[in-house]
């Protein structure tokens, strides 16, 4: 409930040995150059699909990129993948992190596709799903199969679902209820975090520089846009050099479309799931709901009455909350959690107690 | 001069819509060269407005703001910005600092417009110590720029009829006031045209900057300058002229003669609201392909800035528009005048929203 049909490409349908396939290899840590991290690492199956709490994700050798994984859960609705939309599709966006120094860094696809084709159970699959031989398994079937496992990764019925489009009027708490008020009025918050008439995925699939990180970089903005178009001009990759130099990052969208008014522009995340994905912003760097609410407050400034940017989204301006209406849109948020992934997270931390116990 | 090659290469860059940075960024990284071809940017009608002390209105420093961020951020870099007038909202000393404390982040030489937001309190005075001359011209690389005070007008309004200067400002400040009165150039800034053009070889290209439009659109907007037909005529001679106007917060474009005329864009807010505004028949100047939206969520939305490139004598002007498809008119030699890049057929236009 409260979610739209699942686009699924027409070129990769979905097959439950296909699925099956995909988390496979999604949990695989042969695919790194120290057999120790998978996509798994940094979106954990078992719970929010991100690495919270962590700042920022963790690749080999304990590399940091620059960037809050973002969840797997719904992402199959995203138009664009990554935080800066850099990439078009859950299959593309697959082949990415492979590659990246801070992440897997392979050394390149035939390295990994050696491991695939070497592996006998996963010949038997690939055989099965995509009738192809080991020496025929490519990309494409790999980042297909993780692709289809990454559609499975879809949830609703929040309590949030149940209330505002099942009518279920004790579904949430009173304080949900005022925030969502906020939500669509004062707060101004649905205009990017869209809400349809019969679903919600809470994003408007667009890039807005709502002042995360530019306190860090704005005065540096010309020296770095110049460099980074001189580098990208000279074939620099620019999934390398986003995720792994902390400045070049905060440049958000620009660094895609090379758009001058989308310095620091980044995308308009869900919030499906948002109470379990702390901490919050493109660079981690807001640890609660509350201190997200409160920079939207200020206007798009962390602390209140730091420096406005100059780049500065048109949408964000400062919005005049109590201290009442900032708790009821935390509350709000919190009745967006699905219980599937609640009930992830609870048998994990169950697993963690009984561990500690033992 | 540059190659026809090179020339060519420009062009088709900017015919393919490749709009903003890019095309002109890699033509010269991979062209590793300077040469005459020149841009040069321009911030218009911020309309600095001061609340009390100094408080200001946040929406029009946030655009001027930007827009003087941004264009720093320009490769390659533009010679010099212009700023097309209105830069205060009434001529006030302080909006006038305020805004040129905005502005003084450029890090390009800056030339000025008279607009009459700037003009009607003091009668320039202030402004004139921060811009310098109401009107004056220079040459820049084989180009002749032209600046003119367009927003005069008779002298009886604006001398006898008001009892302060604030009323007169006040006045000149509405649209649609019967109390208004139409801007014009004037007698005596057409005799310094003129002389000022006579040393001028008639190949050179001309481009002037007014705060107005120098032709008749929409008399109650002053969208208008009176003595246009004649500020035209003293123009017609040259085979390449350009007019760069303000004041009418929107993109506009035509041909008289030889004569081509492009419209900037406001940092403040833009006119005339967009048709999704207009439940019943609105008054749009006749230039106009309306704006498409104005979303009233985002305060930069139809606002932007612009720059010139002017390698072919022609004004290419390129609008950096928020939340929007950045536009390109550019001059098209094949049916001599300026057409919008993306847009100028009507099947191309991305039409209204027409549900609310």
């Amino acid at each position: 409930m409260g979610l739209p049909p699942l686009p699924i490409p027409e070129d990769n349908p979905q097959t439950p040995e296909k699925v099956a396939l995909g988390e496979r290899l999604f949990r695989d840590v042969r695919f790194s150059s120290t057999g120790t991290v998978a996509c798994a690492k940094c979106h954990v199956p078992e719970g929010s699909l991100t690495d919270s709490p962590l700042q920022v994700s963790e690749g080999v050798n304990g590399l940091t990129g620059t960037r809050n994984a973002p969840t797997v859960w719904n992402a199959a609705y995203n138009r664009t993948q990554f935080w800066d939309g850099r990439s078009s599709s859950l299959e593309d966006q697959a082949m990415h992190p492979f590659l990246n120094p801070v992440e897997m860094a392979v050394p390149d696809y035939d390295w990994l596709l050696e491991i695939v084709r070497g592996d006998r159970n996963y010949v038997r699959a690939f055989r099965r799903v995509f009738g192809v031989q080991p020496e025929q398994i490519t990309m494409k079937e790999v980042t297909q199969a993780i692709a289809a496992f990454e559609r499975t990764k879809i949830s609703g019925n929040s309590p949030f679902d149940r209330w505002y489009f099942g009518g279920e009027e004790d579904a949430v708490s009173d304080a949900a209820k005022r925030g969502f008020e906020v939500f669509i009025g004062q707060g101004r918050c649905v205009s990017c975090h869209t809400i349809e008439q019969d679903h919600a995925l809470f994003t408007d699939h667009r890039f807005h520089n709502i002042g995360v990180g530019m306190n860090e970089v704005e005065d540096a903005i010309p020296e770095l846009t110049r460099a980074f178009l001189v580098a990208k001009a000279r074939g620099v990759d620019v999934d390398a050099e986003v995720l792994s130099n902390p400045k070049t990052s905060h440049l958000g969208r620009f660094a895609v479309t090379e758009d001058l008014s989308e310095v620091g522009a980044f995308k308009t995340p869900t919030l499906r799931n948002v109470a379990v994905t702390a901490p919050y912003m493109h660079d981690g760097s807001l640890a609660t709901l509350r201190e997200v609410v409160e920079h939207y407050n200020n206007g798009g400034v962390t602390p209140a009455g730091a420096p406005v940017s100059a780049y500065l989204s048109g949408g964000i301006r400062p919005l005049g909350l109590t201290e009442q209406q900032m708790d009821d849109l935390v509350a709000f948020m919190e009745a967006l959690t699905s219980p599937e992934v609640q009930a992830a997270l609870d048998a994990t931390r169950t697993t963690q107690v009984a561990g500690g116990n033992r | 001069m540059m190659s026809f090659d090179r020339r060519r290469f420009l062009k088709s860059a900017s015919a393919a819509g490749i709009g903003g940075l890019l095309p002109m960024s890699l033509v010269r990284l991979s062209f590793g060269q300077e040469n005459d071809s020149f841009t040069f940017g321009y911030i218009s009608d911020s309309h600095i407005q001061q609340i009390r002390g100094n408080e200001f209105v946040r929406n029009w420093d946030r655009g001027l703001t930007r827009a003087v961020a941004e264009m720093n951020l320009l490769e390659p870099k533009p010679d010099f910005v212009v700023f097309g007038g209105d830069l205060a909202q009434l001529g006030t000393r302080a909006e006038l600092d305020h805004g040129m404390e905005m502005l003084s982040k450029l890090d390009y030489k800056l030339y000025g417009v008279m607009g009459e937001h700037d003009y009607y309190l003091d009668l320039g005075e202030y402004w004139s110590e921060l811009f310098g001359d109401h009107y004056y011209s220079f040459d820049h690389k084989g180009v002749h720029f032209v600046v003119l005070n367009s927003v005069l007008t008779y002298d009886e309004w604006t001398y006898e009829r008001w009892e302060s200067a604030e009323r007169r400002m006040a006045e000149m400040a509405g649209l649609d006031n019967p109390n208004g009165s139409p801007f014009m150039v004037g007698e005596r800034q057409r005799e310094w045209l003129k002389q000022d053009l006579a040393r001028v070889p008639r190949t050179t290209p001309i481009v002037v900057f007014s705060h107005s439009p120098l032709q008749k659109i929409y008399k109650g907007w002053n969208f208008w300058t009176e003595d246009a037909e004649e500020v035209q005529a003293i123009l017609a001679p040259f085979e390449k002229v350009n007019v760069i106007y303000g004041h009418v917060h929107q993109i506009q474009y035509n041909q008289i003669g030889s004569i081509a005329f492009n419209s900037v864009m406001a940092t403040a807010w833009p006119w005339p609201y967009p048709s999704t505004y207009a439940h019943s028949g609105s008054h749009v100047p006749v230039l106009t392909v309306p704006m498409n939206r104005a979303d009233p969520f985002n305060e930069r939305d139809a606002t932007g800035w612009q720059f010139v490139n002017l390698h072919t004598g022609r004004v290419d002007m390129t609008y950096t528009l928020y939340d929007n498809k950045n536009r390109t008119v550019a001059f098209n030699a094949a049916t001599g005048r300026p057409e919008d890049v993306d847009f100028q057929r009507p099947s191309a236009r991305i039409p209204p929203q027409h549900h609310y």
